[in-house]
């Protein structure tokens, strides 16, 4: 090896060839990146500036127009503050529902487990086109379509992608602490609440970062169930910009950023832990 | 109470909530749906057994072969870009340079972004006149199409706004390639292969099985493609519009019209199971032809 070794080092690119490595990456980045650039500079321009061609890079004038104009045209707040508790129930739902779940699956042994896990793997693989529709009528009968229920509640019965990620967390750790606290006789609720949730948590962190930005993002769900302009969560809010002949442009881009930004916050946030997740659902 | 039934029992509780949410969310649902199908339904009357009516229906439904040969024109020009993209991508993330956590990070944010701001900029951006890529077009002399206007351009422009989101992909092959094993390249840098050589025999065998899985999420992902189309042709918030020609309606939004603007909920549920089974095949036969082209490390 120690050869091998030596004639891949003399192999090895030049320094100053390393060193331009980096232009392709910076190029890759900025492909992704741009849009949301475009996003930034045209919530920022004049409406002259919006409607240029050639467009360009940068306004000429910065302006905060759009913003102001945004909050006059729709209830922004209103939108933002649905789209807030909407997020925040969900994420609460499945803080409480998947890692009971998850536990259920990784670290007791009873004869449900396998089978269960069966299941939960083969219910993320169902097109949501099958369900959607008797779900629908479900909330119909029970007069729930027209509020927040149907956008809620599915999460505190936990959600099959967050109950396997965690499960796949429990699997790999250690179960020495657990087995000793049954043995000193703790209830299995007691040993779940003082010893597998706080083992837990960067995997729930995961679970409930990847959550609130489903529940935030949602757009199908808002569409299917919420009638009320009142209630609308920003998602199908943002409609409003668009009039009969023409698009408010500049408004809407500077609402999207609005919209943008906790998301974005909070996937800097958690960002380890986030893209952690997304390898563990596709690689183990 | 023996040790093994409390068991039993603590798992049964500790599972109850995805039981109870397994019963009304999906066993239930996925058994009325498949009663629906043979049913016509519309909401306000109870649902009327019409046979297999609504499945032989769909073949003679202009609007139906419109949305299913759309969806499929997307998925094998969607799929096949979205596996190469995020291959190459993941090749130059992965390369020795100071900041990777960072650029990583930043290929994955379009996709946390909640879609309809992604459909909207897009839409923006995709401007005939005002839009950055028919800007970019012109500088190097090309003349931008009408992308959302003109019918043969509207699919390219889904998939470009799809492509936006490839990150997640890209990340997983990312984390693909820290496994692939080290000395493998090694030996074969002694044996003078290059980059390609050793592309084909040492990378492309690693990835194999991460590609195939990749293969079939995107696949289903595409199949069931509603959003970003939705979005691009939306004229009214709760309306599905078509685009140019018809040339944007997709399968799930044909479905979704079926159910919810013309509340025929028993073709809508007959349509699911078709979408079901259309899956079902090309994942089977992607799965058997499998066996042809997936390293699965035993041998």
């Amino acid at each position: 090896m120690a050869l091998a070794d030596q004639i891949v080092r003399r192999r090895r690119a030049p320094r100053w060839v390393r060193g331009w490595r980096i232009i392709p990456v910076i190029g890759l980045v900025l492909v992704f990146s741009f849009p949301f650039f475009v996003m930034l500079s045209t919530a920022f321009k004049e409406t002259g500036d919006i409607f240029s061609a050639p467009p360009t890079l940068l306004p000429t004038t910065w302006t905060l127009d759009n913003f102001v104009a945004a909050f006059d045209q729709i209830p922004f707040w209103r939108y933002l503050a649905n789209t807030l508790f909407v997020s925040g129930l969900s994420v609460l739902g499945t803080i409480l529902s998947c890692p009971l779940v998850a536990y259920a699956l990784a670290k007791i042994r009873w004869p449900g487990a396998r089978p269960l896990l069966m299941i939960v793997l083969l219910t993320m693989m169902l097109p949501p086109q099958v369900t959607m529709i008797p779900i629908f009528l479900i909330w119909n009968g029970l007069g729930a379509v027209g509020t927040y229920l149907p956008l809620v509640v599915p999460a505190f019965l936990g959600t099959p992608f967050l109950i396997f990620m965690i499960r796949q967390f429990l699997v790999s750790v250690p179960g020495e602490l657990i087995e000793a606290a049954r043995i000193d006789g703790a209830s299995e609720f007691r040993t779940y609440w003082s010893i597998v949730l706080p083992i837990a948590r960067p995997a729930i962190v995961t679970a409930a970062v990847f959550q609130f930005v489903w529940s935030w993002t949602d757009f199908l769900n808002p569409l299917i169930y919420l009638g009320n302009p009142e209630q609308y969560t920003l998602s199908i809010g943002l409609y409003a910009f668009f009039g009969e002949n023409d698009v408010a442009w500049g408004p809407l881009m500077a609402a999207c950023v609005l919209f943008t930004l906790p998301a974005l916050f909070l996937f800097l946030l958690g960002q380890r832990f986030f893209i952690g997740g997304i390898s563990t659902g596709a690689l183990k | 109470m023996t040790v093994r039934r409390r068991q039993a029992l603590a798992g049964l509780a500790f599972a109850a909530p995805f039981l109870i949410g397994f019963g009304i969310f999906i066993a239930y649902p996925v058994a009325a749906s498949g009663f629906y199908s043979f049913t016509d339904f519309n909401l306000f009357q109870a649902p009327d057994f019409v046979g297999v009516d609504n499945y032989t229906r769909m073949a003679g439904d202009e609007r139906f072969w419109i949305a299913l040969t759309n969806t499929l024109l997307l998925t094998v020009t969607g799929v096949p870009l979205s596996i190469v993209i995020a291959m190459a991508g993941a090749h130059l993330l992965n390369l020795p340079v100071r900041g990777q956590p960072l650029f990583r990070a930043l290929v994955y944010l379009p996709s946390i972004v909640p879609v309809v701001v992604g459909g909207y900029l897009w839409r923006w951006m995709l401007n005939t006149e005002y839009g950055f890529i028919n800007h970019f077009l012109s500088l190097v002399g090309i003349d931008g199409p009408g992308w959302l206007v003109e019918p043969e351009w509207t699919k390219p422009a889904i998939v470009l706004m799809s492509l936006w989101t490839v990150g997640g992909t890209m990340i997983i092959y990312l984390a693909a390639l820290k496994d692939v094993p080290r000395d493998l390249y090694e030996a074969a840098a002694i044996d003078g292969a290059n980059w390609w050589t050793r592309f084909r025999h040492i990378t492309w065998p690693t990835l194999s099985p991460v590609t195939l899985f990749q293969v079939i999420v995107n696949l289903i992902a595409y199949l069931q493609i509603f959003t970003q189309p939705y979005l691009l042709a939306q004229t009214r918030l709760n309306n599905v519009g078509a685009g140019p020609g018809q040339s944007m309606l997709t399968y799930a939004m044909y479905l979704f019209q079926n159910a919810f603007s013309f509340l025929k909920m028993g073709y809508a549920s007959a349509m699911a199971w078709v979408l079901f089974l259309i899956t079902l095949a090309i994942t089977i036969v992607i799965l058997v032809s499998s066996r042809r082209w997936v390293h699965d490390g035993s041998r």
